[in-house]
């Protein structure tokens, strides 16, 4: 996806969420997550036991590990490289660790997982 | 409406519970979802570490520095506290508190965690202004400033807390000495020898002693000016500070009519005769015993928060304590029973020169005490050996020499952890140095290994530097390090241990994560990263025909089938049985990497070729190529078997007694894809010269030429253990059964990541012996269940991937629209 487009289609708007469709619910396995490749950065959708959908920039805060090749757990994920925790939420580290991740409004309509780019 | 939880003593354990209560929560607020807490406390102050007020005393540490609790802390979570106000009655019939000043305060639930006083000997004079006990942070106060008043102090009690006393005040610059009424210091902790030890080595600091005193009076007018012995003789004291024991502290439960005998009695729930109220700390009684360590009292207050927050999954059983002695420079051990008794073995080693002496007292070749003294470092090795009751048979001859003689490449000479400097490395993985663990330990009122881990990163990758943390932890905080629980759970989603996940899974025919979480009470709905793993492979190898292996449990290596690299890529090893290779299977390897233009290959260790820097996304597509070649997946990314190395023997070498090369294939084809708790590797070599490293392996071969010996338990990693001789067998036939049958014996009793080095030291050659070599019957079943499990491990997963399963996890998503 081109973030530019993305980022003129934004332009003009004063600050309101914008809703991309981008994937089907079940297509992402619980527990589990999928990858966005977009021209600036890659993004992680993570579903949760729940059926709660999060995204986040697919970095970690400690040395970029992509955090969407991790352990799901609750509604946090553990880095696959050093085993951070962070927040699926908020992007923040848990525990005694410090960093965040930038994160984007998720929600699932209808079986679809949209994403909000602002 | 919440309920009401009132706590009585703002000290260690009774704060310790409301922390463990915190963690019961399900909602992510702070404090407790169940319960408005008040908390009344004798002291002006927060909570703080008790512990520390030795090193307070010493001048090595302040008292900011052991603040465990600020008073932020109470706010966050909610709780009303009340400090320099002393509960003075308990009313069971109203169901509240009232302290000093005249509160009243109702509750649903009521906490005594009042700990103890110090005893003072009712002798004349006692009451005397200078003369006091060692319990709380007015006592060190009061002493400091008698330390810069006054020059001659006399402690009496030449146990652990006199000793503290009186190091501390020494380095105050007071001329101190220690009174002990009987003949050798610290007798409830320390035999003969390493009690005279330890009085030399106090004595050359400038401590005096005097022995076997009875004291019968404080002289002095208003202010102690000497202290007279039964024997009439006296020494000068401007201070004196008695340390001869505590008494717990139970007044006040016994006004309330709860029922008492020397602490207050509680049951296995920490409940006391009131189900209502509930006690912990140094003023219980538990089963017969008072604790005066804080890693016990931890333990109970984990249980009572357990019930308070109605899991109610848990009991305290009681605890085994060991003690260390927290004054800077001397190293001391002492755990369990160390004098020993009709029908006890002791081993023992004494070097006079450098001052280190250690004992250890047997029973049937088990633990039943240790006593150390000038070397330490292996402390917290035999509590646990004692602990887990492991018999030690086998290494009984070296068991002196410590943990690393058993085979430590690591940090084995590192043994004075206390005598290190400060910029010592201590975790290479982390780049963690002493100074770094020590400071983290004080600033934030650390007591156990995962915390330090948390905090630091020390001891939390590879792992070989977790003796030498558990060291400077142990000499950091004292006693209170709770190295050893009476049980370590697989991760703080459960209380339960290894083995008992292991059993009841077994045991209670659980087929499901999600049944094995429910049966055994799990604390978060869908586990961790580190107990997903584990109950997966457990699933995994117990019911293998049945149950569905679960990817999203799976550390990402395992679920895509290659090793995550730094950059987010991937390697690709593809197997090479027994290490032989063809020239088209060479060039097949050779194309692929030019058609996705590999950045790097590297012949590895294991005697195989590495492809390093793959995208994910390419990887089916490879691994298309890769299969249709002929190759399998190599496992070089799985908790797996990996690879078996061989050498050239019989058929090329002049010494090769036996075809190595050919029963390592064999060995392969038999083991190849299964899973297992940890790596495992093997190899054969084809005479004693060993050329393919068989005696470090998990399971090797070494041929000679009446038949093959078989050696287990090797491990040529982070500490290299050379292996145990299982035993010699004639034919390949029996290598590949014995194999199978030792493999199988590991993947199911083996906890998961214990390699079978740790595994076999945990649980004894002489079990594993019993199991595989002297009954026959159980060694054909157990080969027979590898077999089993091998029909269903044997699917090669790089296939099944180039085939198109699991395509999510290599494809990123196009967005819609
Ligand atoms: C590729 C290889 C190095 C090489 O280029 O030679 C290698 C690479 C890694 N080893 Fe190794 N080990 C390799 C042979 C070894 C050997 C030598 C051997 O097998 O003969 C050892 C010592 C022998 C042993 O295991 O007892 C070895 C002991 C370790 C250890 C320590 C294990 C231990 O029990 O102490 C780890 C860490 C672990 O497993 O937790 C490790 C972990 C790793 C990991 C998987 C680190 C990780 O978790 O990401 C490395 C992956 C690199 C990558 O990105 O692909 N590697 N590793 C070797 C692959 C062999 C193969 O063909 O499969
Ligand atoms: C100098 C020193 C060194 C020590 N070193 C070690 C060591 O190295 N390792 C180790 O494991 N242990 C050590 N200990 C022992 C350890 O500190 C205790 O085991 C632990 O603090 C006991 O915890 P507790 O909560 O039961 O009691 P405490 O921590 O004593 O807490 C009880 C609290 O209750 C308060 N209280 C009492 N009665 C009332 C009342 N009626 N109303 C309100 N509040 C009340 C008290 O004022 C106190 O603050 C040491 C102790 C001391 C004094
Ligand atoms: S390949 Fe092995 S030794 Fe080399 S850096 Fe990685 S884990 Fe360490
Ligand atoms: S990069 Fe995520 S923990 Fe290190």
């Amino acid at each position: 996806m081109n973030m530019n487009a993305l980022k003129e289609e934004l332009d003009g708007d004063s600050g309101m969420d914008v809703w991309t469709e981008v994937v089907a619910l079940d297509q992402i396995p619980q527990l589990g997550s999928r990858v966005i490749a977009t021209d600036t950065m890659n993004i992680a959708v993570f579903r949760t036991a729940s059926d709660e959908v999060f995204a986040m920039k697919d970095e970690c805060p400690h040395k970029k590990g992509p955090l969407s090749q991790g352990i799901v757990h609750g509604t946090s994920v553990t880095c696959p490289l050093h085993n951070w925790k962070i927040d699926l939420a908020s992007g923040e580290a848990l525990g005694p660790d410090e960093g965040c991740t930038n994160v984007f409004s998720a929600k699932v309509e209808n079986g679809t997982v949209y994403i909000a780019f602002r | 409406m919440k309920e009401k939880l009132v706590l009585i003593g703002n000290g260690m354990a009774g704060v310790r519970a409301l922390e463990e209560l915190f963690k019961h929560n399900t909602s992510s607020d702070k404090g407790s979802d169940l319960y408005d807490i008040t908390v009344i406390g004798a002291e002006p102050h927060p909570n703080y570490n008790r512990i520390m007020l030795s090193p307070v005393l010493a001048g090595e540490q302040t008292i900011n520095d052991i603040i465990l609790n600020t008073s932020e802390w109470y706010e966050e979570n909610g709780i009303e506290l009340v400090t320099g106000d002393p509960a003075i009655e308990i009313s069971r019939i109203q169901k509240s508190v009232i302290t000093e000043s005249g509160k009243n305060i109702h509750y649903d639930r009521l906490l005594i965690a009042t700990g103890s006083t110090p005893f003072i000997i009712p002798v004349p004079g006692a009451d005397k202004e200078g003369v006091l006990g060692f319990r709380d942070i007015h006592d060190v106060q009061t002493m400091v400033k008698a330390s810069r008043e006054y020059k001659k102090a006399v402690v009496i009690g030449g146990g652990l807390l006199g000793l503290e006393a009186a190091n501390g005040l020494m380095k105050q610059g007071m001329d101190v000495t220690v009174v002990h009424l009987l003949d050798s210091l610290m007798e409830r902790q320390l035999d003969k020898p390493a009690s005279a030890l330890l009085k030399a080595s106090l004595e050359t600091r400038g401590m005096k002693f005097l022995m076997e005193a009875s004291t019968a009076e404080i002289v002095g007018d208003k202010r102690v000016s000497s202290v007279k012995f039964a024997d009439g003789s006296e020494v000068e004291a401007d201070l004196v500070v008695m340390a001869v024991g505590i008494r717990p502290d139970i007044e006040l439960a016994q006004k309330a009519g709860i029922h008492c005998q020397r602490g207050i009695v509680v049951n296995d729930t920490m409940q006391t005769f009131d189900p209502l109220i509930y006690a912990v700390g140094e003023c219980v009684q538990h089963r017969n015993e008072c604790y005066g360590l804080v890693a016990p009292l931890f333990e109970q207050a984990r249980v009572a928060a357990n019930h308070l927050a109605q899991v109610g999954s848990t009991r305290y059983i009681g605890s085994m304590t060991s003690t260390k002695l927290k004054v800077t420079g001397i190293d001391l051990f002492s755990a369990g029973e160390f004098n020993e008794e009709e029908g006890d073995e002791v081993l023992q080693m004494q070097d006079v020169a450098s001052g280190v002496y250690k004992k250890l007292v047997l029973k049937d070749n088990v633990i039943k005490g240790a006593v150390m003294f000038g070397d330490t470092m292996d402390g917290t090795w035999y509590f646990s050996l004692m602990r887990d009751a492991t018999n030690i048979a086998d290494f009984r001859r070296t068991i002196l020499f410590g943990q690393h003689d058993l085979g430590d490449a690591g940090h084995g000479e590192a043994s004075a952890v206390m005598s290190l400097p400060d910029d010592a490395e201590i975790c290479g993985c982390n780049g963690v140095s002493k100074g770094n663990i020590v400071q983290a330990i004080s600033k934030n009122g650390i007591f156990t290994l995962d915390e330090v881990r948390a905090h630091t990163k020390a001891s939390s990758s590879c792992g070989s530097c977790t003796g030498l943390v558990e060291s400077i932890l142990a000499s950091t905080v004292g006693e209170g390090y709770d190295a050893t629980p009476s049980k370590k759970a697989v991760c703080a989603c459960t209380d339960c241990s290894h083995d008992e996940v292991i059993d009841a899974i077994k045991d209670h025919e659980l087929k499901t994560m999600d049944a094995v979480r429910q049966f055994l009470e799990w604390k978060t709905p869908d586990g961790c990263a580190a107990c997903r793993p584990a109950l997966n492979y457990y699933l995994l190898a117990r019911w293998p025909e049945e149950y569905q292996d679960d990817a999203q449990s799976r550390f990402i290596n395992e679920r895509a089938h290659g090793n995550i690299q730094k950059d987010g890529t991937y390697s690709v090893v593809p197997r090479m049985f027994g290490g032989l290779v063809k020239p088209n299977e060479l060039r097949a390897i050779a194309d692929v990497c030019d058609k996705f233009e590999v950045p790097e290959m590297k012949v590895t260790g294991g005697q195989r070729i590495d492809l390093f820097g793959v995208k994910k996304e390419d990887l089916p597509a490879m691994w298309k190529d890769l299969t249709d070649a002929g190759f399998v997946s190599g496992h070089a990314y799985g908790k797996a078997m990996r690879t078996v190395k061989t050498c050239a023997g019989k058929t090329w070498c002049r010494f090769g007694t036996q075809n190595s090369t050919r029963l390592g294939v064999k060995l392969e084809e038999l083991t190849w894809g299964s899973y297992m708790q940890h790596k495992f590797k093997l190899a054969v070599s084809g005479c004693p010269r060993n050329c393919a490293e068989a005696t470090i392996k998990d399971f090797g071969v070494v041929c000679v030429d009446s038949g093959y010996e078989l050696h287990i338990g090797g491990n040529g990693g982070i500490k290299v253990r050379v292996t145990d001789l299982l035993c010699k067998v004639e034919t390949e036939e029996e290598v590949l059964e014995y194999c199978a049958a030792f493999t199988q014996k590991y993947r199911e009793e083996a906890h998961y990541l214990e390699r079978t080095a740790p595994w076999v030291e945990r649980v004894g050659l002489t079990y594993v012996k019993e199991c595989i070599l002297d009954d026959e019957a159980e060694r054909k079943a157990l080969a027979e269940r590898f077999k089993i499990s091998q029909k269903v491990a044997q699917v090669d997963p790089w296939k099944e991937r180039a085939d198109g399963q699991a395509s999510h996890e290599f494809t990123p998503l196009k967005i819609a629209g």
